[in-house]
């Protein structure tokens, strides 16, 4: 936990911890996914999540979002003990995130799907919205200028109207992240945004989290295969294998430390 | 050509948000709402009004209902007549028990109870969907019509166990009782049809609306982005409820005036109002009516053309009539699985190009 701020070199200020974990460990039945792990998240940094397939990356982004409760370990979210929470209850306190198999509306328009990541600033009830003229149309009106300006940064302008199920699969990716941002959120977690894509695409998104991180100072949370984008955009790596942090750290030194190697490239048993 | 809308630029999100937002749909809507109540009342006779308008009427308030839960929320429910059968008794109890009170609020009452009535069944949702909440709100529909039948304080201990509406009337005019105008009960059903739409409109079209959709398409993500699905699943089961007790209520107290519960309001009023939505479009309001019509008017073009134009006999025709109706609703599922308003749709989108072909 650290309440100092300091400033990169390439000018973004990192503010204090925004987030915690401390020693958490998850069981399903007898096989443990996570083992004690503990790492930070400040405040406008991006963090990735990085490790070998089954080394509980996902199982971590769960525990952060609420799909699981960990057997031990406590998270610390803005300075206070959080409690177990449901999934949506996370949502409310301001963490919101991706997934590595798209989760979009398919029945929806793009621009419902991405209406529906501001339920938490639209207040108007039941009643309120039946009238329709009044607040329920004044709030749709505001928060829709604020979508629209996250349409135009992921340059998602032309399918607004589109139902997400006819969208190519880069398309839907982009829509996923821009329901996300939509929510204002003060952490993005993001499992695998570049899945699945080709160069040009992944440019793109890498663009999209770094440009999302410089203009709006989100902090995100990311899990990704490639390395070259991770080593790219994050300011800090946390390293997991068999669900135990094996390296934590700047790119360079996790690039750098023996057992992060010997994880991805393996070793003589002997 | 006909249907365009080219140059019909929006300058406001409001604009934009709106229900009709081209401009040939909007003078279309004012058309029909300008004959359905400046017409309509004045050409309208008891045939017209109890064959055709005041079951399409009806229905069309319980399909928007249904339409809410399972088209919107993608929540089965198979107890539509049981929940027609609340809205239908609590609006005899109404009557009868405060009958200063103007029938207008009875009915909205009626709603509400029937809203409260309906989230009560819909609690098993929360755990369980798909088929197991279909046979849970089947248990509702029995139960239902059990319970009229066998608590004779529901029908006041009416010796023969029916309800019968008494005469109440709206600004001195009758709109239940033996001595209804046509075009009175008509009108009265006609605005209750206009307000449910607009209020299912706006709810649909508002975050209400993104929240069932969202819990419909994934319910997961849904929770994921802070959709309580709780609350969700509880509002779609409490607004279809309030629609299906209204037409419950409507369909008792002005259409039938005489009740007996398993008979009006059984299993198969449950299924047809689920066909109408299935036939009609599930997730839109339009398609709601479309359904509606489309039921109630086959059985009727049905006897005209084969009784009154072919001269056969009247019994050979009925059965005829439940074979046809089942062959058409087989086929246009096979034809087209959105229903009439995707064929609506897709006849404004060559409409919008004719001549051309592309």
């Amino acid at each position: 936990m650290s309440n100092d701020s300091y400033v990169t070199e390439d000018g973004r200020t990192i503010g204090p911890t925004v987030m915690e974990m401390k020693n958490i460990t998850l069981r399903f039945g007898g096989v443990k996914a996570i083992t004690d792990i503990s790492f930070d998240i400040r405040e406008g940094e991006i963090r990735a999540i990085i490790g070998p397939n089954g080394a509980g990356k996902s199982s971590m982004l769960n525990v952060i979002s609420g799909f699981y409760v960990p057997q031990e370990g406590e998270v610390w979210y803005k300075g206070a003990k959080r409690p177990p929470m449901k999934p949506y209850q996370v949502a409310e306190q301001g963490i919101a995130r991706t997934f590595q198999n798209i989760a979009l509306f398919e029945g929806m328009t793009v621009l419902d799907n991405v209406m529906t990541g501001r339920l938490r600033q639209m207040k108007a009830n039941m009643f309120e919205q039946a009238i329709w003229k009044g607040k329920a149309e004044r709030e749709e009106v505001e928060n829709r200028e604020k979508v629209e300006r996250i349409i135009d940064f992921l340059e998602i302008q032309a399918i607004r109207k589109t139902p997400v199920g006819r969208l190519p699969y880069g398309l839907k990716k982009r829509v996923e992240l821009a329901r996300a941002l939509a929510a204002e959120p003060s952490i993005l977690l993001l499992d695998e945004p570049m899945a699945g894509m080709n160069v040009e695409e992944k440019e793109d998104m890498s663009r999209f989290i770094l440009d999302m991180n410089d203009e709006f100072g989100t902090t995100i949370a990311l899990i990704e295969h490639d390395m070259g984008v991770v080593m790219d955009l994050s300011d800090r790596v946390v390293v997991m294998d068999y669900g135990k942090k094996i390296g934590d750290g700047t790119p360079d030194e996790v690039r750098n430390n023996q057992d992060v190697i010997d994880a991805y490239l393996g070793v003589a048993h002997d | 050509m006909f249907y365009r809308e080219a140059g019909d630029f929006k300058k406001t999100y409001s604009a934009d948000n709106q229900t009709f937002p081209i401009k040939i749909d909007r003078v279309g809507y004012y058309l029909a709402l300008v004959v359905a109540f400046l017409v309509i009342p004045f050409v309208i006779n008891d045939y017209w009004a109890n064959a055709i308008l005041l079951p399409f009427l009806i229905y069309s308030i319980a399909a928007i209902g249904l339409n809410i839960l399972v088209g919107y929320c993608g929540q089965v429910s198979l107890g539509t007549g049981g929940f027609m059968a609340v809205g239908a008794y609590a609006c005899y109890k109404l009557m009868t028990s405060f009958p200063e009170v103007n029938i207008f609020f009875h009915v909205i009452l009626s709603g509400g109870i029937t809203g409260l009535v309906c989230v009560l069944f819909g609690l098993p949702s929360l755990r369980i969907k798909g088929f197991y909440l279909a046979v849970a709100t089947l248990a509702a529909q029995f139960f239902l019509v059990w319970l009229f039948n066998r608590v004779p304080w529901f029908y006041n201990y009416s010796a023969s166990g029916q309800i019968n509406a008494p005469e109440r009337m709206v600004f001195g005019i009758p709109v239940t009782g033996p001595n209804t105008e046509s075009w009175a009960t008509y009108l009265f059903c006609l605005v209750f049809l206009v307000l449910s739409a607009l209020i299912a409109r706006n709810l649909t079209r508002g975050m209400a609306g993104r929240k069932w959709m969202a819990i419909r398409d994934m319910d997961i993500a849904a929770e994921i982005i802070g959709v309580n699905p709780l609350k969700a699943k509880i509002s779609a089961f409490a607004v279809s409820g309030f629609f299906v007790g209204i037409s419950g209520a409507l369909f008792f107290a002005l259409y039938l005036g005489a009740v007996e519960v398993g008979e009006a309001f059984g299993i198969t009023k449950s299924f047809l109002v689920l066909f109408m939505i299935i036939i009609g479009g599930l997730g839109s309001i339009f398609g709601s009516f479309a359904g509606a019509a489309f039921l109630v008017l086959l059985p009727v073009v049905l006897k005209v053309v084969g009784v009154d134009m072919l001269g056969w006999p009247t019994d050979i025709v009925a059965h005829l009539q439940l074979v046809i109706v089942g062959g058409l609703i087989i086929m246009f599922l096979i034809l087209e699985p959105h229903g009439l308003a995707q064929l609506w749709r897709v006849a404004k989108q060559k409409l919008r190009l004719w001549p051309f072909p592309h």
